[in-house]
């Protein structure tokens, strides 16, 4: 060994050392930006609630519990509630939502069960490339293509065939504008069929196919597989499935606000228009002169914000139950 | 035996009923899908001119284009996606690498779910507050930030999720040979991942570039050419708001229009993201 070659070693030995602490250092300083990025990700969330809440202070400090209950919405009196849109969303949400999940399951049904091997995927896919149409692109469609469908043929056929019957005539009330609860629920259910569509596809793909082959080795029907076996298996995947449409129907904006005719009143008719609460934000916001006006839309988003959030975690809890009980 | 055999009869009649009312559930969801490109392409392809993509959005009862309306939305996805994918990207990369089975991830992929499928004009509104407020003015910098809020969760997902299938023995080889984390995580994990990565990028891209609640009142909207990005700044879908409920003419043909070039972007972007990830659906 010589001193040369010793020399060597030694500053081969700390260069290595200084590489590995230079190491050290970034990846520190990855990990702490990645940590960063994800508490980032509740700051935000925590952040629309404190605004939200803030915004909507002056609100619901002048109405109080009030805002929640009262019809009316008046601009130049600045007298202002909240029961008709929310009676809208709530309206609305829920019509769509009974006439997507039969539909939304018979695809599933269809997609898992009855469709041929080769057209499976492109179907799915179709069905998934609806989820991801603009919500503007329903609107103007529904405004001036479905709603004069509707007004000209469909209306006026079940506002005859309801007249003499007490309780449906109300319901069913015209005179048929096209525009309306109604036709905002038929576009709704349109756009949520794709999210209960494919998740539930996604839970039926879960089931064991010992499961269903033990069915059908007893002498089953399809039918009767699907309706003992697979959809008791994936019940709460189905639930959470219909959760998040009903989180996505609830918070639909566009959509909605093209075609809802923004009637701050609450009427029998799903005939008549309405208004929902993301339909009200989005029509009078940038005209909303005064304080008191701006804080009570903001008071609408918070309340709509309350509103989905629960919605939102419940699904997320459903759907993690199914991912929990696949993953062991 | 004859109970036993209407009894099989009616269990199979009733199985052929319930099919059916399958297929025609089906055939209802893919009607729709069809009933509305074919009305947008009616609609739409009509107004189809050069120039729509080279004038201004006129006043009412006038000839125009979308320049400034596409210039705009162009911006802003670009600025929302420059801003919101390397908060998505890390977020998700600290999800799936450092704290994989950490209480913190737990909550984060909890609490982004929900931001997930947040309505985007709740986003809005929280922008509103945040930006356009203290600012005392609308301006497209507030818009950008409004669709960089609602990429995040979108790429933080799928980036989770595509880490997440990333194999063990591949991040333990880079380690054996002595690499650091962060550089196994850049050179194996991220490019292992990479085209699923791309994928909620694309996604993200499709998702805002037809938002319009989270614009309303924060870039609001402009008649004129703009660049100025601290002031209020024409959007796509914005524009498509503002003319389909008008009285004009014009502007409703420009509404749809726009409406078919929005879509058919939307479609495309999804395509061309789902063909980056479908072999591995396939097998």
């Amino acid at each position: 060994m010589s001193a040369v070659s010793e020399a060597a070693t030694s500053s081969a030995m700390r260069t290595r050392e200084a590489t590995v602490r230079r190491f050290a250092v970034t990846d520190m300083v990855f990990r702490a930006a990645t940590r960063a990025s994800a508490i980032l990700v509740l700051v935000l969330l925590g952040g629309v609630a404190i605004s939200l809440i803030a915004g909507s202070w002056e609100a619901l400090s002048k109405f109080g519990i009030s805002f929640l209950t009262t019809e009316s919405w008046n601009p130049v009196t600045e007298n202002f509630g909240a029961l008709a849109p929310i009676y809208g969303t709530i309206v609305t949400s829920a019509i769509a939502i009974i006439i997507a999940v039969p539909i939304g399951i018979g695809i599933a049904v269809f997609l898992t069960e009855l469709c041929p091997r080769p057209l499976r995927r492109p179907i799915g896919i179709a069905v998934e490339l609806l989820a991801g149409i603009p919500s503007i692109i329903y609107g103007i469609w529904g405004l001036f293509v479905f709603a004069p469908f509707l007004q000209t043929t469909i209306q006026p056929f079940i506002i005859w065939l309801f007249k003499g019957i007490p309780g449906l005539n109300s319901l069913f009330a015209g005179p048929p504008y096209g525009i309306g609860l109604l036709t905002s629920s038929l576009i709704l259910a349109i756009m949520v069929l794709p999210f209960i569509t494919s998740i539930t596809k996604d839970v039926f793909d879960t089931v064991p196919a010992v499961l269903k082959e033990s069915a059908y080795g007893i002498g089953c029907t399809t039918w009767e597989v699907t309706r003992r076996v697979t959809i008791p298996y994936t019940r709460v995947g189905i639930m959470g499935g219909v959760m998040l449409g009903l989180g996505r129907a609830l918070g639909e904006t566009m959509a909605v606000t093209f075609v809802i005719g923004n009637a701050h009143r609450i009427s029998a008719s799903l005939f008549a228009p309405g208004t929902t609460i993301s339909a009200t934000i989005a029509n009078e916001f940038t005209e909303a002169d005064g304080n008191l006006y701006t804080s009570s839309l903001v008071s609408l988003g918070l309340i709509l914000f309350i509103i989905t959030f629960i919605i939102l975690a419940l699904a997320r809890y459903m759907l993690l139950r199914i991912d929990s009980r696949t993953g062991a | 035996m004859s109970t036993a055999q209407s009894l099989h009869q009616s269990r199979k009649r009733k199985n052929a009923v319930m099919m059916a009312l399958c297929v025609i559930a089906a055939g209802i969801g893919l009607a729709w899908l069809a009933l509305i490109l074919g009305a947008l392409l009616y609609k739409g392809l009509s107004g189809v001119s050069l120039a729509v993509f080279t004038q201004m959005t006129p006043p009412p009862g006038d000839a125009g284009g979308l320049l400034n309306a596409i210039y705009g939305s162009i911006v802003m996805t670009i600025i929302g996606i420059v801003v919101g994918t390397p908060i998505g990207v890390l977020a998700g990369t600290y999800m799936a690498e450092y704290g994989r089975f950490s209480r913190l991830t737990t909550i984060v992929r909890f609490i982004n779910d929900i931001l997930l499928s947040a309505p985007s004009i709740i986003v809005g509104l929280f922008v509103y507050e945040l930006l356009v407020r203290p600012m005392g003015h609308f301006s497209a910098i507030a818009g950008a930030i409004a669709l960089s809020i609602l990429v995040i969760p979108v790429v933080v997902r799928t980036t989770e999720d595509m880490l997440n299938l990333v194999p063990n023995a591949l991040r333990e080889a880079g380690t054996a040979i002595g690499a650091p984390r962060w550089v196994v995580i850049r050179s194996v994990a991220y490019r292992a991942a990479l085209s699923g990565i791309v994928t909620g990028i694309l996604l993200a891209i499709a998702r805002i570039s037809g938002e319009t609640a989270p614009l309303l009142f924060t870039a609001l909207n402009n008649q004129f050419w703009s660049s100025n990005l601290n002031a209020p700044m024409a959007s796509l879908p914005v524009t498509i708001f503002q003319f389909a409920l008008s009285p004009y003419e014009e502007w409703q043909q420009l509404a749809w229009t726009g409406a078919l070039i929005i879509t058919l972007t939307v479609l495309g972007l999804s395509i061309i993201a789902r063909s980056l990830t479908g072999r591995r659906e396939d097998r």
